[in-house]
Order: C-alpha cells, then sequence, then structure tokens
C-alpha cells in the first residue's frame, strides 16, 4: 500500500490538463471520477466539500485540485497537483499565444474556435449533472440550486452573496 | 491577411514585470467567482494595457485553450508584455495569493471538516453553487440553442451524456467529440 500517490496524482492532473477545454468547470466530472470513483481517494461528500471551498476561495477555481493533492499527500500533494493541472497547460498556452495573431484570419482557426464552444458547454453541463448529484442529496438542497440558478441567470448579482445564503440555510439543518 | 505590420501596442502603456505580478495579484484576490470582469477592468480601464479589442482577442484565445481560462490569460498577456518571464510572472501572480489561501483552507479542513455544522454550512454553499454553474450553462446555451437547429446542440448534447450519463473518461469523449465539431464547423463557414 505505500505506493507514492503523487505519481497518479500528476499523472492524472497533468492528461486532465491539456483536455479540459472549459477550464475547472468542465474538468470536475473527470476529477470527481478519479478521485472518488477510481482512486477512492475522498468520499462524495469530501469531494462536494472541496469543490465549495474552491469555489468561496478567491481565484481560479481551479484550486479545487490543490484541495484535493492536499488531502491526498498534504503539502507535497497539494504542490504536485497544481503544478500539474496549470503547467502542461500554461506552456502549451505560451507557445499558442506566439504563433496565434498570425493565424487571425485562418479558417482552420475560426473553425476550432467554433467547433469548441459546444463541446466545453456539454462538458459543463456534465458538470453541473455531477456536482448536483453529489450536492443535492434532498428537497431543500435541490431548492437552493434551483432558486440559485434563476438569480443568477436573471441578474448580475455577485456570487459571493448567493454562497452565503446557501451557507446560512445549510447551517439551519435542513439539507 | 495580418495588417499588423507596425503594432498599434506603441500606443498602449507597457507594463513592467513587478507590475504585472502586482497586476495579476489584485486580479486573483478580488476574483471571487470568475476573475475575467476584474482582470479586464485593471487591464483596459484602469492601466490601459491592452484596448478592449486586443482584451477580447486574447481571452477569446485562453478561452478555447485547454485547461483554466484565467491561467492561460495570465500566460498569453504576460508573455506579449515579458516573453517567457513575464508569462511566468503574471502566472505567480495570479496564482500565488489564492494558493496560500486554500492552502490554509485545506489544512483547517482537514482539521475540522468532520464538525456537523461545517459539513452543513459547505453543504448549502455546494447547493447554491451547483446552482451558479447551472446559470452559467444556461447563459452559455441561450446563443447556440437560440439558432435554427443545427449541429452545436447536438455535439453540447453529446458531450454531456458522454460525460455525466454514460460516465466515460473526459479525455475519450474529447478526442472523438472535439474533432467532428471542428470539422463540422469547418464544413458550415
Amino acid at each position: 500500500m505505500s505506493e507514492n500517490p503523487l505519481v497518479p496524482l500528476f499523472g492524472y492532473f497533468a492528461l486532465l490538463s491539456l483536455f479540459a477545454v472549459g477550464g475547472a468547470n468542465a474538468a470536475i466530472p473527470e476529477m470527481h471520477r478519479i478521485a472518488v470513483d477510481v482512486m477512492h481517494w475522498m468520499s462524495d461528500r469530501q469531494f462536494a466539500d472541496s469543490f465549495a471551498i474552491a469555489q468561496i476561495s478567491p481565484g481560479p477555481n481551479i484550486i479545487i485540485v490543490t484541495l484535493i493533492g492536499y488531502h491526498v499527500a498534504g503539502l507535497a500533494g497539494a504542490a504536485v497537483a497544481t503544478v500539474a493541472m496549470c503547467g502542461p497547460t500554461c506552456i502549451f498556452a505560451f507557445f499558442v499565444a506566439r504563433t496565434w495573431d498570425h493565424f487571425k484570419e485562418a479558417r482552420w482557426r475560426i473553425a476550432i474556435q467554433a467547433g469548441l464552444v459546444p463541446v466545453s458547454l456539454g462538458l459543463i453541463g456534465a458538470s453541473a449533472f455531477v456536482l448536483a448529484g453529489t450536492a443535492d442529496h434532498n428537497i431543500y438542497a435541490g431548492l437552493i440550486t434551483a432558486v440559485t440558478a434563476i438569480v443568477a441567470f436573471a441578474t448580475r448579482i455577485n456570487p459571493l452573496w448567493l454562497f452565503a445564503v446557501g451557507g446560512v440555510l445549510g447551517l439551519t439543518g435542513w439539507l | 491577411m495580418s495588417d499588423s505590420v507596425a503594432p498599434p501596442r506603441s500606443v498602449v502603456v507597457r507594463p513592467s514585470l513587478p507590475e504585472l505580478f502586482r497586476a495579476f495579484a489584485v486580479v486573483s484576490v478580488s476574483g471571487f467567482g470568475g476573475a475575467l470582469p476584474w482582470a479586464r477592468r485593471m487591464i483596459v480601464d484602469q492601466r490601459g494595457w491592452m484596448t478592449a479589442e486586443e482584451f477580447n482577442e486574447a481571452f477569446a484565445l485562453s478561452q478555447f485553450l485547454p485547461g483554466p481560462n484565467v491561467v492561460n490569460f495570465s500566460v498569453v498577456f504576460g508573455s506579449r508584455f515579458g516573453g517567457a518571464a513575464g508569462a511566468a510572472v503574471a502566472l505567480a501572480g495570479l496564482m500565488g495569493p489564492p494558493l496560500i489561501i486554500v492552502t490554509a483552507l485545506a489544512f483547517l479542513y482537514a482539521r475540522f471538516g468532520d464538525i456537523e455544522m461545517l459539513s452543513r454550512i459547505l453543504g448549502g454553499i455546494t447547493a447554491a453553487a451547483v446552482g451558479l454553474l447551472i446559470a452559467v450553462v444556461a447563459k452559455m446555451a441561450a446563443p447556440l440553442f437560440r439558432k435554427r437547429w443545427d449541429w452545436p446542440p447536438l455535439v453540447a448534447i453529446a458531450a454531456f451524456v458522454g460525460v455525466a450519463i454514460m460516465q466515460w473518461p473526459l479525455p475519450l469523449v474529447f478526442v472523438v467529440l472535439a474533432p467532428i465539431s471542428i470539422a463540422l464547423a469547418w464544413m458550415r463557414q
């Protein structure tokens, strides 16, 4: 059992980082599949909690990988997971950025850009679905989700307020 | 093809490396629920480092690159002004402060995560966060689904079903769907 967890931690997140078109939100189901179902690093609830903490933390939401990494292997795990998730894609972004501007009008560039939008939309939709499965255990949690969705869709309210309301309602013990 | 022989950048202020670091550090800690509006405010409105159009283009690029959008953006932006060093500095500014904060939170959660009260609060926040995500999906889907029934909704639905219902690995779903979707986009041009 003493296999070093840093190796799969790095491998999974480095691979995932290259396919996560749409960012952290698109990668959630795959993270959940790996961390909960395949590797059994954490429970469903711990995963949902990590998602919540990443949401209320300042900074990019991708920081959920730091939390997963910390959970698996402490500070080393946090560092490895973060580097794995950001490293490959940053290097890729760096080299693409240098050449991209030359192809502004190129037909293939426009096709790539247009073609990836629906893929990432589907992936983010899947995230919402998977997370709803772990978060909405009962009718009250489902109601909070539904009302938040409507309010966030219809207004430009700062999401922190919605999180605050959700947190207070959670505290009351209905969920 | 490209008319950018003389880059219009001469009009725009060039940030120094420390300025880059500071700017992205500020953006990262103010950016609750998405750093994009803050990045835009800082870069276009306050510092004048990019025109609104340049910003949109750089961000569009960051969005379709794999990985976190804002992280990509920091690399794209930093490299434009300072090459590899600029990219590294902007990335460090963006990730540094949140990493410190979230590591502290991870430590606290490992310590106190079992407390019933905390888990109830987090449960409520997660429920709200899922709602927020649904709203994001709805906003993204609206322009796609409003057009005549065409291939993009089909691709989106296929990606959703593959990952959420069939629970196939994301890389697999991506490798199959992305080329199809790009090919369809190519043919419809």
